[in-house]
């Protein structure tokens, strides 16, 4: 309960200054020099403007050549040098990689430790830790320059914002954060897999790796894919309660700030506010009920055991994993610091739930705030149908075009995840890939695409996911899941900035104000509610309610 | 119009600037930065970067932060060996990286480290905990020492997320005092005293949960049963 006030503390210290050097960034008319070689070296104009589709082409090209160069630096990992030994890999499995690194996911079918080299690791796997989550920031702030501009279209350059938001934001943080967790003891080198002594003879096999460099971004850019297959659970990763803590910090950090961002943008702190209070709403109910749901110990193994400390660190405990397990639903990230597949029912419950939310509480670095923007939207459009008046936000109509894009939005995820869950159970050999069987079982593989449509990446991992079928339709799914969504949100954006902005009247829904922060969490528990409820009740309800 | 986007024959064009940034980003995120905060890593915090490892008697013993098991040597027909009980144990490791048809457990070899990712209400994880929790009573139970069933903490019958937890809670090492102290011929108030000396509470007194080492505890036992035995 401590921690989670200190969090709280140090998350809201951080709020005014990131948020407030992040607007600056996305703002200001210099470039810096390392900048202007980068923009050489691309061979781009940083200062062009972009209509939206320009823009969207910049993002979809930049990630096929991302995912394309992913999936060739795995299948060549066996020629390459610094690759500890380990072979090329699979081409389904290296899609699947591919696919989930790219696109933010960070799911991962492999074993981290048994699986891959330095280079893949170091030059691949972590470079998009940075790269993807930089150009999910870079959409965010071209719909907020779409609510914030008027009469043009024009987002921005979609090479600037991606360049800068690496540069000035997630690396300087990152250096910073990896020096911190190197202090707490995640290890930092570039050793190959060497045999250790032990206490009573014998030895253990131990791999380096560029560990605390790569764990840092990976909670910083709400990516989650570990070195190691144990994840944030692994001691090398995260060595005691203090890292644990700062490492929930750094997933919350960006996805909170950011809404100051979306306030200096906009020119009004207070909007920016009434977001903020909708995410921290939703944060803290999810953390108290899993805080009571974990400490209760509701399974009969755990009540034989007198705790749910099954898949969790004595050094973390259950409050600490409770924390992080939240944070790390109801952002994008998916790392994870106890294994979800043994928390109670109703504790894995809440972490479907909190995937299936969209990921908007805070959510993923840039795509928290895009989607909670478009749920502003509906909510908007719902007050709107009850009082008969066309309904705005920020100064601009919600028209036909605007609320078709939305209603897009907010349906493509769960038509991803239900379809792909429907037709695995109604197939024969998935279901083979599940550990636990019954509703247990159901739950892993609607965990698994609820996971990979949102861009998550944790896992029920008692699936044994590395199959043709799953790296296939996982991969499918996060792709889907990331881009499709992103089309909307620039479309959007577009037709939101070539709008001029209709005058605030006494009729006009007040959005800074706590009345809408109410609608607002309400209209997202409610469309949530109604899309994922059947298939809640078939899988943790049951599972919950039965123990 | 953005001039790197042209109406025909743009998307190579496009496709290229797009290849160019991820090569120019990846020198910088995936070489200059890993570097860099190597280099800053190595300087400053060289033991703890290298994997803080654990010297005892002239040579390493392991990782303050890697778990491992005390065992008897393994006996013909066995296939996991049964616990040294003169030495503090740490937590059950039965995750295996995957599941259990997937092959071998983990036991603490680092090469893969995983937790059971079993349910709460599976059969397999409640007849684990129950043999678990059977077996720290038997074990612990000494002449004049009975352990009760509800004395057992939830981490010693379960197994952790990583697998190498190196960490037991001070209840459990507490529960372990009496039967080092018989098998290694020592005074129970000394062993009590020596895990009470390595009990590491709280971070500034709320910051994750209080802990013993359970290798540290150890060597220390290690050194005391030896000075013991000498004096």
């Amino acid at each position: 309960m401590l921690q989670f006030l200190a969090l709280t503390a140090a998350l809201a210290l951080a709020y005014r200054p990131l948020g407030d050097y992040m607007a600056r960034v996305y703002s200001s008319d210099k470039h810096l020099r390392v900048e202007k070689w980068i923009y050489k070296g691309i061979g781009a104009d940083p200062d062009t403007e972009m209509r939206w589709p320009a823009y969207l082409r910049g993002v979809l090209a930049f990630s096929a050549v991302s995912v394309l160069f992913l999936y060739l630096l795995q299948r060549l990992q066996g020629s390459l040098p610094g690759s500890l030994g380990f072979k090329s890999i699979d081409p389904d499995q290296a899609f699947n990689t591919a696919a989930s690194f790219v696109a933010n996911t960070n799911w991962q079918s492999y074993y981290g430790e048994q699986a891959m080299g330095h280079v893949v690791q170091t030059g691949g796997l972590a470079v998009q830790n940075f790269l993807s989550a930089a150009v999910g920031i870079a959409v965010a702030i071209a719909l907020v320059r779409g609510f914030a501009r008027s009469r043009t279209g024009e987002l921005g350059n979609f090479w600037s914002d991606l360049v800068r938001g690496t540069v000035r934001i997630l690396v300087p943080i990152s250096v910073l954060g990896a020096i911190v967790l190197v202090a707490c003891g995640a290890i930092q080198n570039f050793s190959g897999i060497h045999a250790v002594g032990q206490f009573l003879g014998g030895s253990q096999e131990w791999n380096g790796g560029a560990v605390a460099s790569q764990e840092v971004i990976k909670l910083l850019g709400t990516n989650g894919g570990g070195i190691f297959n144990a994840n944030s659970a692994h001691p090398f990763e995260n060595p005691d309660g203090f890292s644990n803590l700062f490492e929930v910090f750094l997933i919350l950090v960006i996805p909170f700030a950011i809404t100051r961002t979306f306030g200096r943008m906009v020119g009004s702190l207070r909007q920016g506010y009434a977001i903020l209070a909708t995410m921290v709403t939703i944060w803290a109910g999810f953390t108290a009920l899993m805080m009571w749901t974990e400490f209760h110990h509701g399974a009969p193994a755990f009540d034989i055991a007198g705790g749910a400390m099954e898949g969790k660190e004595t050094r973390f405990g259950i409050g600490g994993s409770a924390i992080f397990s939240v944070a790390t639903t109801l952002t994008s990230t998916g790392a994870v610091n106890s294994f979800h597949s043994s928390n109670t029912g109703f504790g894995g419950g809440l972490n479907l739930l909190g995937m299936q939310l969209g990921e908007i509480a805070p959510g993923g670095v840039g795509s928290g705030l895009y989607g909670m923007l478009v749920m502003a939207i509906i909510a908007v459009f719902i007050a709107g149908l009850m009082v008969g008046r066309t309904p705005e936000y920020l100064g601009k109509k919600i028209g036909t075009r605007e609320i078709k894009l939305a209603a897009c939005y907010i349906l493509i995820t769960p038509a991803l995840v239900l379809g792909f869950t429907a037709v695995s159970m109604a197939l024969p050999t998935p279901k083979d890939s599940m550990l636990n069987s019954g509703a247990h079982g159901f739950s892993e593989i609607l965990y698994a695409y609820t996971s990979g449509a949102n861009n998550n990446g944790s896992a029920f991992a008692g699936l044994s996911a590395d199959t043709n079928w799953f790296n296939t339709t996982i991969g499918l799914a996060m792709l889907l899941g990331r881009f499709l969504p992103m089309v909307f949100v620039l479309a959007l954006a577009g037709s939101l900035a070539a709008q001029k902005p209709v005058p605030a009247t006494a009729g006009t829904l007040r959005t800074e104000k706590p009345l809408f922060t109410g609608l607002l969490v309400g209209a997202i528990m409610i469309i949530t509610g109604l899309t994922y409820f059947p298939a809640l009740a078939l899988g943790p309800l049951a599972e919950g309610l039965a123990s | 119009m953005n001039n790197s986007v042209g109406s025909v024959g743009s998307t190579a064009r496009l496709l290229g600037a797009g290849l160019r940034a991820l090569l120019v980003l990846t020198v910088i995120c995936g070489v200059v930065y890993p570097l860099a905060v190597t280099g800053i890593a190595q300087g400053l915090f060289p033991d703890k970067a290298n994997g803080s490892e654990v010297r005892s008697g002239g040579r390493v013993v392991g990782s303050e932060l890697i778990g491992q098991r005390y065992d008897l040597p393994l006996k013909k027909g066995q296939e996991t060996a049964d616990p040294d009980l003169k030495w503090f144990q740490p937590r059950p490791s039965n995750g295996l990286g995957s599941n259990r048809d997937a092959g071998v457990n983990t036991r603490y070899d680092l090469i893969l480290s995983g937790a059971t990712n079993l349910a709460g209400d599976s059969k397999d994880l409640i007849a684990d905990v129950r043999a678990a929790k059977a077996a720290v009573v038997k074990d612990n139970s000494t002449a004049d020492f009975k352990v009760r069933p509800s004395d057992v903490p939830a981490e010693a019958v379960t197994s952790s997320g990583s697998g190498l937890d190196p960490h037991i809670s001070p209840r459990y090492a507490e529960l372990q005092v009496h039967r080092v102290a018989e098998r290694n011929g020592l005074a129970v108030n000394q062993v009590r005293k020596l895990v009470d000396e390595h009990v590491d509470g709280r971070i500034l007194g709320f910051v994750g949960e209080p802990r013993v080492n359970v290798l540290q505890l150890n060597v220390a036992l290690k050194g005391l049963a030896a000075g013991d035995a000498a004096g």
